[in-house]
């Protein structure tokens, strides 16, 4: 790459040329302050509308100021930082900002997360010059997410994760000049848009514009209620992020203390969903290996490639997007909500506790797991199986507020039965572990023959697309892989075209798989975060003395006791589900 | 064809449309027809003459009769005296403010003799309806002489030379957009039109779409050619109904011609053009958000570089340029460069259309060599001030322009000279106002349309300009501080420095241009809680003259917010913290008691 010379604040340097102001500064250590850029480096996704226009500096030979975070350097460019019109400048910005937010701080849910928060901290805002109307606009509450736009800056962030990430279009700019805002088109309510729920607007919105539907509080008066049993479910990537909003390094474990910390809470049993994770194999698993012989005898019926339904924000995708197809996705349900349907029957029978009494609480990396929860399809008499979903933010919420801390807890495990899991089971919260967990299965099941290696390294990364083929014992599979649902949708036009060469396609909607979930704590920009937990969660499977699905003992005792075997009928009736077209269900209010 | 004796031309611009010109060519055919003179007499609907004040504008031809002012009722007396007795209607004609004389040939009245029309050369001189007159005034000789005995580069050389600049408000040399685009390799170019007029008062874009479409069709043409794209649009706003139908009868008689489509005159050079509707948002002009508006994006302006000409619409190539812009290029392709520097000055060449409107007694669209000073534009072509008040201020250059003075009155209007005095050419609207207008509030005024415009993508634009338009407000309604005026200040300049478009780059210009032209008015209305020139309703004292009021008890009665006392055959007084200025006392005063400070 070709170098050019800039000064910065005086300072002579080479860059790279085409490189940005921003990056060229950072790189010298000087942070220049950016509310709307956002750079997602592992997953490719960078924002750079130059909208927000904090991150101005001065370029000598030009008139205004420049916006660092799109200005390229060029050979003998001199750029000051901040001088008094770069510091007036960036601090008068950030009083228009924020004399148009609400001044509710301290009882926001972004409130210490916050990036403008932080920002105004940083720049010594103490007092706002620029007093006026400020904007009003109608709060939207959707199974989810919560959208109080009243605190939108904005930044755009959100549409470009809805839009040219997820290609799910519900979010853009509406209305111009002061009321301008981000919202579904026609100001229409979320519920009533195409929107998935994946909460990727959530994680990446800087400010309390967009948040998660709260929970908490009816999972403590549950927990408060004697007459309720409640068990809880964790899914995998809840315990590779949670430490982060302790003040962990990403990437710690913290599976025995989180586990401590919902006993302490007073949950009745503590369970793991990693262990429906191992049910969900042994249904999707045999529902591959079905129809793949069946394909292979000439059954022309047979719909391949089978894709992954695990993920609910996917599962809305394809019905709003993609419901031609609907037959195509494994009819297994989520890991969630096989844990809610063996909870509320086979558990409930085991412990003698009535449906109506035993309350089932999941803890997810995961907004559209709220919505999957109340999905009708998942209650029996109105009674859902899955009571309430919170997420791993609200699950540190929860701690904070009843025991405090999470670091000085001990190490527990989980309760039996449904806490026992396998590593097969935990690589389901990262991208590519679904399928990997399924291969470890359905090799062993196909070929009778144990697998010489369990780590499919060819299924692992970070690529939006991945492809591999396996070999099943000269019978080659090929399996395709996407996160991200602008990936996913680019796997399903190809087999909406006929080119697809898969057997099998593993889809989640969020980047990097639930490890980078709409739930999960805010990583404020820094990609790496998500890479450094799905680096945990690769760990704990290969810590874990049982790493595929069909040999979870708890598993096979289910089968043995309860289901009779993978897909009997009792198990379709309980483990499998169907999808809808969804595809006319979203409208416009004239 | 017919050999028409005589022509009668009659405005057909929206303006004169509107003042009933249509049922004035009705009735002038319907007239002619029952003196059996249709095959004698043509009528024929042309653009706009330019001089709206005075429409709707009757033509005769071969005489140069300029009737004005004309009316339906007044059809049967034209035919009767004019055209079958060969007597002038001298009540129709135009009257010499200075010494009462009738007018009859424009080129000696005030309002066009200073005026050279090269991009409305053909605008009330053809019927733009009908390609063939369009020809005769040498429409698309420019592009077959360009296609037979040009190379592409001999046009962008011509075009640079030429020194043209851009007429929608940036001003950037049109040549070198050109070379821009036409340098860059791509298998797919296109020239778009800017006919997103969105100054308010300004319509020189849509009086040439409406007068003389094919000069713009023929530009684009000629553009595509020397950049290498086969492919035009035209993004024109909706509400111009007229413009869009005659452009698109144009395009259609251009490509039955020949002109547009496959293998122009037989080059082997195609070229296409399609219509592009915008909605009518300001700043959709800027070609950035007009491109995304085009390709059905939110109409909103992205950073530049990359420009349009490295990648614009579809992320190709694209070159933009004004309906004016293009307007100019074939004659300056047919008589050349070293022609048209000859006009303007050393660094603006050509001419300039200017929408002359506000406070002045010829109102209307003139166009005017670059370096015609103000005070001629305003004073000989614009006749001077309505109702002979006193000239205040110029706003040049649209809504992000700036205020100029008295003594800006000699400055040569040109790109360079309005910058320099804080304002700027924009596209070319002129709003004058006299000793009424206040200027605090013309700023607001200002305010009032970016806010509305801004598109609400950068914060300072979005936000900053609604906290300008708060602060006016404020001190118009004479609560403003001192403070409040260095806040104003230090906002407008930081909303300059930071915006991300043009629109942001100057929508604080009226602030800044009649604070520094204005000053003492700013602190009058803070200071003394006083405007001037009255127009500022909050800051209106109704006050009581003991002396005159006899306590009649009548100001008190009619008063809405009871803030009139006084006792019965006693001197009154109105309570100015309750007074709403409603000026329901005032008129009811019989003894001119009441006065306004």
């Amino acid at each position: 790459m070709a170098k050019v010379n800039i000064s910065i604040d005086g300072r002579p340097l080479q860059v790279e040329a085409g490189t940005t102001v921003l990056k060229a500064a950072r790189d010298q250590g000087i942070t220049i302050p950016t509310l709307c850029y956002m750079e997602l480096e592992d997953l490719c996704i960078e924002h750079n509308p130059g909208g927000c226009r904090l991150c101005t500096v001065e370029v000598e030979g030009r008139n205004n100021l420049a916006p660092s975070c799109v200005t390229k350097v060029w050979e003998g460019m001199s750029i000051k930082t901040h001088t008094p019109r770069v510091i007036n400048a960036r601090k008068t910005v950030m009083e228009l900002i924020l004399s148009d937010h609400p001044f509710d701080c301290l009882i926001c849910a972004k409130n210490g997360t916050c990036d403008l928060q932080k920002m105004a901290q940083d720049l010594g805002i103490r007092e706002i010059h620029y007093k006026g109307e400020q904007s009003t606009y109608k709060e939207d509450y959707s199974p989810s997410i919560i959208r109080d736009i009243n605190k939108c800056i904005m930044c755009r962030r959100c549409e470009t994760m809805c839009n040219d990430v997820q290609t799910c279009g519900v979010l853009s700019g509406i209305y111009r000049g002061f009321e301008a805002v981000v919202a579904p088109a026609y100001e229409q309510d979320l519920e009533k848009s195409p929107c998935t729920y994946c909460g990727q607007c959530v994680a990446v919105c800087p400010t309390g514009a967009l948040t998660e539907v709260d929970h908490t509080n009816k999972v403590v008066r549950a927990l408060a209620d004697p007459k309720k049993t409640v068990v809880v479910q964790t899914a995998p990537a809840v315990r590779a992020a949670l430490g982060e909003e302790f003040g962990m390094e990403p990437g710690t474990l913290v599976t025995g203390k989180m586990v401590s910390a919902l006993r302490r809470l007073g949950f009745d049993q503590v369970f793991d969903t990693d262990f429906a994770a191992d049910l969900t194999i042994m249904e999707e698993g045999t529902e591959l290996l079905g129809r793949l012989s069946k394909f292979l005898k000439g059954d022309k019926s047979v719909k391949l490639p089978i894709l992954t339904s695990c993920c609910p924000a996917w599962v809305q995708f394809f019905e709003h997007n993609f419901p031609e197809m609907k037959d195509i996705p494994s009819t297994a349900k989520s890991p969630q909500q096989m844990f809610g349907t063996i909870a509320k029957t086979y558990l409930a029978d085991k412990i003698q506790v009535k449906r109506e009494d035993l309350v089932v609480v999941s803890v997810m990396p995961c907004l559209s797991k709220k919505y999957e929860a109340q999905r009708d399809e998942f209650k029996v008499d109105g009674n859902p199986d899955v009571d309430y979903s919170i997420s791993t933010r609200e699950l540190a919420h929860l701690i904070k507020q009843s025991i405090g801390d999470l670091k000085n807890l001990p190490d527990e495990d989980f309760d039996r039965p449904m806490g026992e899991s396998t590593g097969a089971g935990v690589i389901f919260g990262v991208t590519g572990g679904v399928i990997e967990a399924a291969v470890r299965t359905a090799y062993e099941v196909h070929t009778g023959k144990d697998l010489p290696k369990l780590d499919f390294e060819e299924l692992r990364g970070f690529d939006g697309v991945r492809s591999a083929t396996i070999d099943f014992d000269g019978l080659p599979i090929n399996i395709g892989i996407a996160h991200g649902l602008g990936n996913a949708r680019k796997l399903l036009e190809e087999i909406k075209r006929g080119e697809s060469h898969y057997h099998a396609i593993e889809i989640m909607a969020c980047p990097g798989g639930c490890v980078g979930g709409g739930g999960q704590p805010l990583h404020h920009g820094d990609s790496s975060i998500i890479k450094k937990r799905a680096a945990a969660i690769y760990e704990e499977d290969k810590g874990k003395a049982i790493r595929k699905s069909h040999m979870n003992p708890e598993i096979i005792k289910l089968y043995e006791d309860f289901l009779g075997e993978p897909m009997s009928e009792k198990a379709h009736h309980l483990l499998h589900t169907s999808y809808f077209d969804k595809k006319k269900s979203t409208f416009i209010e004239s | 064809m017919a050999n028409y004796k005589m022509h009668i031309l009659v405005c057909g611009g929206t303006g004169c449309r509107a003042s009933q010109s249509e049922m004035i060519l009705d009735n002038l055919k319907t007239e002619l027809e029952t003196k059996g003179l249709s095959d004698e007499i043509q009528v024929i609907q042309t653009g706009c003459f330019g001089f709206c004040e005075k429409g709707p504008i009757v033509k005769i031809m071969p005489d140069n009769t300029f009737y004005v002012e004309v009316t339906p009722e007044d059809v049967k007396e034209i035919i009767d005296e004019h055209i079958i007795k060969g007597r002038r209607v001298n009540r129709l004609l135009y009257v010499n403010p200075d010494n009462q004389e009738h007018i009859a040939d424009s080129k000696h009245m005030g309002f066009y003799k200073k005026q050279l029309r090269i991009a409305l050369r053909n605008c009330g001189f053809i019927d733009p309806e009908n390609i063939d007159e369009a020809i005769a005034k040498d429409a698309y000789q420019a592009l077959g002489k360009a296609l037979v005995e040009m190379s592409p580069d001999q046009v962008i050389a011509v075009m640079k030379d030429s020194g043209l600049r851009g007429r929608g408000g940036g001003g950037f040399p049109a040549g070198l957009k050109w070379e821009f685009a036409a340098k860059n390799a791509s298998d797919q170019k296109y020239v778009v039109c800017n006919a997103d007029e969105g100054d308010p008062g300004a319509f020189m874009d849509r009086s040439i779409l409406e007068g003389d479409p094919h000069s713009v069709l023929e530009a684009m043409a000629l553009c595509g050619y020397s950049t290498g794209a086969n492919k035009g649009l035209i993004y024109i706003r909706a509400e111009y109904p007229l413009a869009i139908e005659r452009l698109k009868i144009a395009m259609k008689q251009a490509e039955e011609y020949g002109f547009l489509g496959k293998d122009i005159l037989g080059s082997g050079f195609d070229f296409e053009i399609e219509l592009r509707y915008g909605a009518g948002a300001f700043v959709c002009g800027e070609e950035t958000a007009l491109i995304h508006s085009m390709e059905g994006e939110r109409g909103e302006p992205t950073v530049k570089p990359p420009f349009p000409a490295e990648s614009g619409y579809l992320k190709k190539p694209t070159n933009v340029n004004n309906v004016e812009t293009f307007a100019n290029v074939p004659v300056i392709l047919l008589k050349g460069a070293e022609w048209y520097k000859s006009i303007g000055t050393e660094k603006s060449s050509g001419t300039k259309v200017f929408a002359l409107a506000g406070k002045i007694n010829n109102v209307g669209l003139i166009e005017v060599p670059m370096g015609t000073t103000l005070r001629e534009v305003i004073f000989e072509i614009g006749g001077g001030i309505k109702d002979g008040k006193k000239f205040k201020a110029v706003q040049t250059g649209g809504p992000s322009g700036g205020c100029l003075t008295e003594k800006h009155l000699d400055t040569p209007i040109d790109f360079d000279n309005l910058i320099a005095v804080g304002s700027m050419m924009g596209s070319g609207g002129m709003i004058v106002m006299d000793e009424d207008d206040c200027m605090v509030s013309m700023a607001k005024f200002y305010l009032e349309f970016t806010v509305e415009e801004s598109c609400g993508k950068c914060s300072p634009c979005r936000i900053g300009n609604k906290r300008l338009y708060e602060l006016l407000t404020k001190i118009t309604e004479g609560k403003g501080t001192m403070e409040d005026l260095d806040l104003l200040r230090n906002l407008s300049e930081v909303i300059k420095d930071t915006s991300l478009c043009g629109l942001g780059q100057t929508s604080p210009n009226p602030v800044l241009s009649t604070m520094s032209n204005f000053w003492d008015e700013y602190i009058e209305h803070v200071t003394d809680k006083k405007c001037s020139a009255g127009q500022c309703a909050a800051l209106k004292q109704y006050i009581i003259d003991p002396e005159a009021c006899v306590g009649c008890t009548a100001c008190a009665r009619v008063c809405p917010v009871n803030a009139i006392s006084g006792e019965r055959k006693m001197p009154h007084e109105i309570n100015q913290d309750i007074c709403i200025k409603c000026n329901a006392c005032f008129e009811k005063c019989k003894f001119n008691a009441i006065s306004i400070n």
